[in-house]
């Protein structure tokens, strides 16, 4: 009984990786630009249809095939981002909001009519001889899938704190026009926000479909990682990380002992309850504006 | 900021022009003569084109006049619909009472929704609106006892004065003007000017006196409440309430009509939810003239397409045509008192 408590809670916080990955995309985008990103799923969904069609189409290896998929990434939110984003800069949120979901639609449609929707199951790329720790069995696909997400998070966070870069981003996110007087140009670090941005949801993308299966309608799915920004309180990277590996937990904990048609709902609960009690979010800044 | 749409009711230049009355005559006797002499299609495009009017209407009044985006607008339709098929189903209630049972239930249900993102501003509200749809669609699909689960409410059919399809044409017509007449009324009263003062910027209309809390609250139920009129009319329409029926694909479908049509018009909303309505037929007719072989692959075609486009016009209107089709229109009419929407956050 403890045993499988235990079991269940291991593949949880692991599966809550991917979460941490997609969550600190939407971070970084919001940080720097203000921007809520509702195409974050679209933007995992792709890189991953591009990682297959390079694994299976090209043969490539899956390292390489990984490098694609990011790369393929990347170039779409460039695109998106010097075509619409950028052109959009200075009009209200509202219409901001309303460009990524329509920006994701596109992208979903785009999938849709290229590789169909059926749910297709990547091949194995990740090794597959489950860990055992005593009683305990954690599948190899996701402890392998959990250190590639760790590796980027930290890479990610090492980059954001300490390069010039994402000092320039934090720089930035907390005073646009103080950062511009000190000679940062705020237009590339947006671009650069994106960026960072699609590397995280592309890698995030691949490492989801690996586990559960690739469809256009991921992009929606991923849409849970709401809860975990809600619950961190979107501004904080720290936060993202915690709340992530939490919502990841216990979605595997309400699947496990509840029912996989809560699963889908229990997200949702959890942004409700937020907004209720604390709406800042756990680690959010408190700096937010009441009305 | 000075040039927002209510200018057009307060100056002297918003008394209609000749143009403007003979063309609303000319709208309204078409209207009504409609069932004289088209066919059972046209008349179900056309019910099904002012049910939608008055769902993109409502979301108008929250999105476009008061500057609430809101991403939950089917599941609120879907409110209103179970709640008119079930009065339907067990009390036999009639059409009107049904519609006034709907605008309740989706009024309240939105207003539960709206309490917890009124706490702070921003997108919060959004956030909302989504957890709003994926609740409402999880308690459809699964309170299985009320609302049938995945197979739904089957509803009797309705007979509208008697004169069936045509009848029921009437009810929805006569229900959607009174709506629209009312919708654009409500922006010349004290309430109406409130949503949009708060829309212009909140603390300045704090300032004039205006409880924002209360204005946004009130703005965004009206909005339900539309929403809940259109769904218990689908429900009289279809004759069928399903879980699928209220995805968040179609909550996408409803901004984008607001979009298109051109965001703060009332004229606008039902432009765009007839350019919304009848576009999908229109590309499936382009799609089976094309030489596609098999009836599955244009089934298979339309509905990424219908994603793509849908996506485009909201990006498209937004960044080039900001007033929509409403917009258009004007210009085409030679308009020079553009009532150039000013957006605030």
């Amino acid at each position: 009984m403890l045993a499988q408590f235990i079991e269940f809670s291991i593949i949880g916080i692991a599966s809550g990786g991917m979460y941490v990955l997609s969550a600190l995309g939407f971070v970084i985008i919001y940080k720097a630009t203000r921007i809520f990103n509702f195409a974050m799923g679209e933007m995992m969904m792709l890189p991953a249809f591009i990682f297959l069609w390079a694994l299976n189409t090209l043969g490539l290896q899956w390292s390489v095939a990984l490098l694609v998929a990011i790369l393929g990434g990347v170039t779409i939110v460039l695109v998106l981002e010097r075509f619409v984003m950028r052109r959009m800069i200075g009009r209200p949120v509202v219409v901001l909001v309303m460009v990524t979901l329509g920006a994701g639609s596109v992208l979903r449609g785009l999938a849709s009519l290229i590789w169909g929707q059926e749910i297709v199951t990547l091949p194995d790329f990740l090794p597959r001889t489950p860990i055992f720790l005593g009683d305990v069995m954690i599948p190899g696909k996701l402890a392998s899938s959990f250190l590639i997400a760790a590796v980027v998070a930290l890479g990610f966070v090492a980059y954001y704190r300490f390069s010039r870069a994402g000092i320039a981003i934090r720089a930035t996110a907390i005073d646009l026009v103080t950062a511009e007087g000190l000679g940062i140009n705020v237009r590339w670090i947006f671009t650069l926000a994106w960026v960072l941005a699609a590397i995280l949801a592309s890698v995030a993308g691949v490492l989801a479909a690996s586990i559960n299966g690739l469809s256009p309608q991921l992009g929606l799915v991923a849409l849970n990682v709401l809860a975990v920004i809600m619950l961190a309180g979107m501004t904080s990277v720290f936060g993202v990380v915690v709340a992530g590996l939490f919502i990841g937990w216990l979605e595997t904990m309400v699947g496990a002992y509840l029912s996989a048609s809560w699963q889908s709902f229990l997200p949702y609960v959890i942004v409700l309850l937020v907004m209720m009690v604390k709406p800042s979010g756990l680690f959010g800044e408190e700096r937010v504006e009441r009305i | 900021m000075s040039d927002t749409p209510t200018s057009s009711a307060t100056a002297p230049a918003s008394r209609w022009s000749t143009f403007e009355v003979f063309s609303s005559v000319a709208c309204l006797v078409l209207a009504i003569t409609l069932p004289a002499y088209a066919s059972v299609y046209v008349l179900y495009m056309a019910s099904l084109v002012a049910i939608n009017a008055i769902a993109t209407v409502g979301l108008n009044i929250t999105v476009g006049y008061t500057g609430l985006l809101s991403i939950g607008h089917s599941a609120f339709i879907g409110v209103g619909a179970y709640a008119a098929g079930l009065a339907m189903l067990h009390l036999g209630t009639p059409l009107f009472i049904n519609v006034i049972i709907g605008a309740f239930a989706a009024f309240s249900v939105g207003l539960i929704f709206g309490i917890p993102s009124l706490r702070i501003k921003g997108v919060y509200l959004a956030i909302a609106t989504l957890a709003a749809q994926y609740s409402l669609y999880f308690l459809f699909q699964q309170w299985t006892s009320v609302t049938g689960g995945d197979r739904g409410l089957s509803l009797p059919g309705t007979n509208l004065f008697g004169m069936g399809d045509t009848g029921f044409y009437y009810g929805v017509l006569l229900i959607a003007l009174v709506l629209f007449v009312g919708a654009r009324n409500l922006f010349r009263t004290r309430i109406g000017r409130s949503f949009i003062a708060v829309r212009e910027r909140d603390y300045a209309a704090q300032v004039l006196g205006i409880n924002v809390v209360r204005t946004k609250l009130l703005a965004f139920g009206i909005g339900a409440a539309f929403a809940g009129v259109s769904g218990a009319l689908t429900a009289h329409f279809l004759r069928l309430v399903n879980p699928d029926q209220f995805t968040l694909l179609v909550s996408v479908f409803f901004l984008t009509a607001v979009v298109v049509g051109g965001r703060a018009s009332i004229l606008g909303s039902i432009l765009g939810a007839g350019f919304m309505t009848l576009l999908p037929e229109v590309l499936r007719e382009i799609l089976s003239a094309l030489p596609i072989s098999g009836q599955a692959n244009v089934a298979g075609l339309l509905s990424p397409l219908r994603e793509i486009i849908f996506g485009l016009l909201i990006i498209g209107f937004l960044m080039f045509e900001p007033r929509g089709l409403k917009g258009i229109l004007d210009r085409l009419l030679g308009k020079t008192d553009s009532m150039a929407e000013s957006e605030a956050d």
